[in-house]
């Protein structure tokens, strides 16, 4: 009887030997450097990131490319080993610019594709939808495709960072240009609105640049609602411009709506200067949209020359520019149907940031770690002509623009040095006196 | 007891919608996830409105192509009052819009009184045009286009493992399955039965006696309280509530949600409500994965959603519910006869001519 | 002063445009006693179709009359076989079928033309004619626009009044029994008054597209806008839909510019609901129903 009871205790032992073997080789521990599913949306081998896009719309005229180039330059990366070893896959959205549907396809990114984190959400009406919805889910929201400076609001919402220039920086920048350029001038505005952060933001910066030049402002702004029947409404904004007599017009307007006050103003024989916020003045997306539409012996260069603009990356017809190579080299490689102008330039650009921040969250990430790695990014490389902003107290991307102006033939030519300031009314425009940085030789962001 | 179940309609009805909530109820709590409890609010919201419509359009004959422009009566209601005091309670919340927009019905019902057939539905359509331009230009006070943020209903304390889109799910399938209650109620009522008289002839209806104007305007008020309802819950459910949610589409897909159900019919309703809560759902999954061009891929829904409409109308012209009613019959039909002629005695001989 | 002329030049010529979708929709009203909803897409898509073959390099006017052309067979395929089935039915299902002809429509055509808002050009300058040193508030291309709409009512007139061919088809919607007992191919008459409507509506897509530009749903308003104006007119009654849609077209642009161009739509609902209040009917529709 004893010798069968210690048999049967060394079977006992044996098996909880092999058993905790087998468990510990199956568990694979972080010491040897695996890769694990270490948050939703993450597995051992990919990262999924979502967005909602106004792929069709009154705003797609342009944004429509931005995802597409995005997710061209994460082929890229993918092909070249992903990071750490995962593939990064970017569900992307329509919402047709409408704020509701961007609340329902954003409950389904998060709900039913379960995205680690919202990557380059388009719009500021849109995003104001669901942004509170996002940081209530601890959900990070990165480098939301918009400059309200409401992105900016690290105790309501810490997970939401913006990217490019905020519409209050640019709007200072624009106005100093004025104020330079345009002395004694009557000054009117044109945005979205009424009662849309774009709008309202960019109005404020300017506004409160042009209070120290010398130029007359007009009190009462005109504004256009982004839908396809607000386009109609344009021509009597316009109109009523003209009729106070506005020689400047500084516009907060998505490039249809750009586009629309071109024509409405040159068929009404008015023309004044067109002073376009960098996200509605792409050349190419503006002479896309005005080709055809007969304005006389108007042919669309003729419309678009003379804007003046500004822009925070190398200016997508400068071909010398080192980033500009890389990207449209990859574009050609992984997205060939697309055109080549500033919407895709944005996109991989933006795609290179998101890069630079997964490489930064650590082997396995997190969403908290992420999060953590873009506010102590403190990153020096990468396609702005300015520096990020980005820190734990500040959410804002890029501290400032480069002015520039376009041409009849849609290459714009800078004007000034690049100049860097803060959303505060009363802070100065300083001159960015830092280099340019250059890409990685393997276009892919260093560790 | 059967024969009181049989005599008492409300009984009946009560018995079934209780069961019906309760599996509702469980199913939410026990089975759904996030995603599907999502939807599923969904649907109730849309068949709420869809009940009422189909009350108006169906059984009292009144084409209606703005009750998107109702809803958003209700949805507004509901914001506004939320953004002056964020902590006011859900309840008071849907009766407020029940009442604002039971009063626009009526004035519409008024209004449209005197309009039959196409001429209601323009002006109705024209209704569901305008009327969202309002908040768009007051926009100080409506938020303009770019809208009010509604918060997320939570539950209460002593509820706390329920989670904010359970306990919302609950509250749509609750304020479904008692509109709907009421609804079947009233389909059988004398009431009903006055809005169909109306509907089926309306000079004999006057002659009976009925007073048809205010038969008329009160089926526009009931159709308004279930749009306003639906409005109010809309807004908690997509968070915001902006005049880009209200659009031309919405009225038209009501509509639509009410022929294709079967016009009148309550379970149509919800059949249909079902449909355009998750057609999107469906075909969504597929034009991403199917690696389309993004035109292609963005506009298939959209395309499925059309092709679904006129195959249903051509394929069932008085709705599913008709035509799943028209087949029941036909199998039931087809049963009887051959009962009968197994049964029945040789025939006899004919009498002689 | 000027502000008013140039709100009155922009209302008669938006009206005209939305005249000639209120008039096709009353065409088919009196010929199938179905409202279509999808008239507005039916000139989207037919616009889409003009602006490929101008792309391709052919000229304007051929292109022009290409979009003519496909209204009218687009219109007679979709009665032929859509809409034939659902005459004999309850109206609603008219209406649905032809809304889902519309989300179809308006699903397709991106797909085939891309999700891109485009322009599409028009044949005359858009710039305000100035003579000396006067500015006119119209333009060349204005002029041509009120001048097409013009032109095709009046031929469309010409048929119904003084061609067998358009009594025929008058003969088919007045009466199918009788007209089918006297030897008219009733079905083939409904078929064509669904191409010449979507022949009127074709003409109305590009006319507006050069402001308006071109995109899915870029005429849904202008369908609204005609079906107002035919309701003001009364459904009956093509000279009442011309007046009811230019009536429309006026009020729209004096509420835009004196009042805010968000509350134009509202201008037109309220002028709708004060006509109907009068006459339920529209204005120019007579013959009393019978009242208890």
């Amino acid at each position: 009887m004893r010798s069968g009871f210690n048999r049967s205790r060394t079977r006992v032992l044996a098996t909880i030997g092999i058993a905790a073997a087998f468990l510990t080789a199956a568990c694979g521990s972080s010491s040897s450097g695996a890769n694990q599913a270490s948050a939703p949306g993450v597995t051992a081998t990919s990262v999924t990131i979502g967005s909602t896009q106004p792929l069709t719309g009154p705003a797609a005229a342009g944004y429509s490319e931005i995802a597409p180039a995005a997710n061209a330059y994460f082929k890229y990366v993918n092909a070249h080993g992903g990071v750490n070893h995962r593939t990064i896959n970017y569900t992307y959205l329509d919402d047709g610019y409408n704020p509701t549907n961007t609340a329902t396809q954003t409950k389904k990114l998060v709900l039913q594709d379960n995205v680690f984190a919202i990557f380059g959400a388009l719009g500021t009406p849109t995003h104001l939808a669901v942004v509170n919805y996002i940081n209530s889910e601890k959900i990070p929201d990165l480098f939301v495709a918009s400059g309200c400076n409401c992105w900016n609001d690290v105790s309501k919402y810490p997970e939401t960072f913006g990217w490019q220039p905020d519409y209050t920086i640019e709007g200072k920048i624009l106005g100093q240009y004025i104020n330079q350029n345009f002395a004694g001038k009557k000054v009117g505005f044109f945005a979205q609105g009424p009662n849309d952060e774009f709008g309202t933001d960019g109005i404020l910066g300017v506004t409160d640049e042009l209070q120290n030049g010398d130029v007359t402002l007009l009190p009462t702004p005109q504004y256009y609602t982004p839908t396809a029947a607000g386009a109609m409404a344009v021509g009597t904004a316009i109109a009523a411009l003209q009729a106070a007599g506005a020689q400047v017009i500084v516009s907060f307007s998505v490039p249809l709506f750009t586009a629309v006050a071109l024509a409405s103003a040159a068929g009404l024989n008015y023309h004044p200067t067109f002073v376009v916020s960098n996200v509605g003045s792409d050349p190419a997306t503006l002479t896309g949209i005005l080709t055809g539409g007969a304005l006389g012996t108007k042919l669309p260069g003729a419309l678009i020359d003379g804007i003046v603009t500004d822009s925070y990356l190398p200016l997508a017809s400068d071909s010398t520019n080192p980033w500009i190579s890389l990207f449209q080299g990859i574009k050609n490689t992984y997205a060939p149907s697309l055109p080549w102008d500033g919407n895709v330039l944005y996109g991989m650009a933006e795609a290179y940031t998101f890069v630079q921040a997964l490489k930064a969250a650590g082997q396995n990430p997190t969403r908290a770690s992420i999060v953590a790695a873009v506010q102590n990014g403190k990153w020096t490389d990468g396609p702005g002509l300015a520096p990020y902003g980005y820190s734990s107290s500040n959410h804002l991307g890029f501290l400032g623009v480069q002015m520039a102006i376009i041409g009849t033939d849609g290459a714009a030519t800078t004007a000034g040095p690049v100049q860097v300031t803060t959303d505060n009314a009363s802070s100065a425009i300083t001159t960015y006196t830092g280099t340019p940085s250059t890409p990685p030789t393997s276009g892919i962001p260093s560790d | 007891m059967r024969s009181l179940l049989r005599r008492s309609t409300l009984l009946r009805h009560g018995l079934f919608f209780l069961a019906l909530a309760a599996i509702l109820g469980a199913l939410t709590w026990f089975v759904f996830d996030p995603f599907t409890e999502y939807n599923v609010a969904g649907v109730a919201i849309y068949a709420i409105s869809a009940a009422g419509l189909t009350v108006l359009t169906g059984l009292n004959g009144q084409v209606s192509l703005g009750h998107g422009a109702l809803m958003m009566i209700g949805a507004y209601t509901t914001s506004v009052l939320l953004q002056w005091h964020p902590d006011l309670p859900l309840i008071l919340m849907l009766f407020a819009s029940i009442a604002t927009t039971g009063v626009a019905g009526a004035i519409i019902g008024i209004a449209g009184a005197r309009l039959r057939g196409p001429y209601l539905a323009g002006a109705t359509l024209s209704l569901a045009v305008a009327l969202p331009q309002v908040p768009t230009h007051f926009a100080s006070l409506f938020g303009g286009n770019q809208g009010i943020s509604v918060p997320t209903p939570v539950p209460p304390d002593a509820l706390a493992a329920v989670t904010p889109q359970q306990w919302f799910t609950w509250i749509c399938l609750a304020a479904a399955v008692i509109t709907f209650f009421l609804l079947a109620n009233l389909v059988r009522s004398a009431t009903g039965r006055r809005l169909q008289m109306v509907r089926d002839n309306e000079v004999a209806a006057r002659l009976a006696g009925v007073d048809v104007a205010r038969t008329q305007v009160l089926a526009f008020v009931i159709s308004a309280i279930c749009a306003g309802l639906a409005g109010s819950l809309f807004a908690y459910w997509i968070t915001l509530t902006s005049p880009t949610g209200f659009t031309l589409t919405l009225s038209l897909s009501l509509l639509t949600v009410v022929v294709i159900g079967g016009l009148g019919s309550l379970t149509g309703a919800v059949l249909g409500s079902f449909i355009i809560v998750y057609l999107p759902v469906w075909t969504g999954g597929f034009a991403s994965s199917a690696n389309l061009p993004s035109n292609v891929a963005n506009n298939v829904p959209l395309a499925i959603y059309g092709i679904v409409l006129i195959a249903a109308i051509l394929v069932f012209p008085r709705g599913i519910a008709g035509g799943v009613a028209s087949i029941s019959r036909a199998v039931a039909t087809t049963f009887r006869s051959r009962r009968q002629t197994s049964t029945l005695p040789a025939s006899p001989a004919p009498p002689a001519q | 002063m000027r502000l008013f002329t140039i709100y009155t030049v922009d209302g008669v010529v938006n009206g005209m445009v939305y005249a000639a979708v209120a008039l096709a929709l009353v065409m088919i009203w009196r010929a199938t006693r179905i409202v279509n909803y999808a008239q507005g897409a039916m000139a989207m898509f037919t616009t889409y179709i003009a602006l490929v073959v101008i792309q391709h390099g052919v000229w304007y006017w051929f292109a022009f009359v290409i979009a003519l052309a496909a209204g009218l067979v687009l219109g007679a395929l979709t009665e032929r076989v859509l809409v034939r089935p659902v005459e004999s039915r309850p109206p609603l299902n008219a209406v649905i079928l032809s809304l889902g002809v519309l989300i179809l429509l308006e699903a397709v055509a991106p797909m085939l033309f891309g999700g891109q808002t485009q322009s599409f050009p028009a044949p005359f300058s858009r710039i305000d004619i100035t003579t000396g040193s006067t500015q006119l508030y119209v333009s060349p291309f204005d002029l041509f626009s009120v001048g097409a709409v013009l032109v095709a009512m009046v031929l469309l007139f010409l048929v119904f009044q003084r061609t067998t061919l358009g009594l025929r088809m008058r003969a088919a919607a007045f009466n199918p029994e009788i007209s089918r007992i006297l030897g008219i191919r009733v079905g083939r008459m409904l078929t064509l008054g669904w191409g010449l409507a979507a022949l009127l509506g074709a003409l109305a897509g590009v006319l507006a597209a050069p402001a308006i530009f071109l995109y899915s749903n870029n005429m849904d308003e202008v369908l609204v806008f005609g079906f107002t104006g035919a309701i003001i007119g009364g459904l009956d009654s093509p000279i009442g839909a011309v007046i009811g849609a230019l009536g429309v077209g006026l009020v729209l642009s004096y509420v835009s510019g004196y009042i805010g161009s968000d509350l134009a739509p509202l201008g037109g609902l309220v002028m709708l609901i004060a006509v109907l209040m009068v006459r339920p009917q529209g204005l120019f529709t007579f013959g009393r129903q019978r009242q208890v």
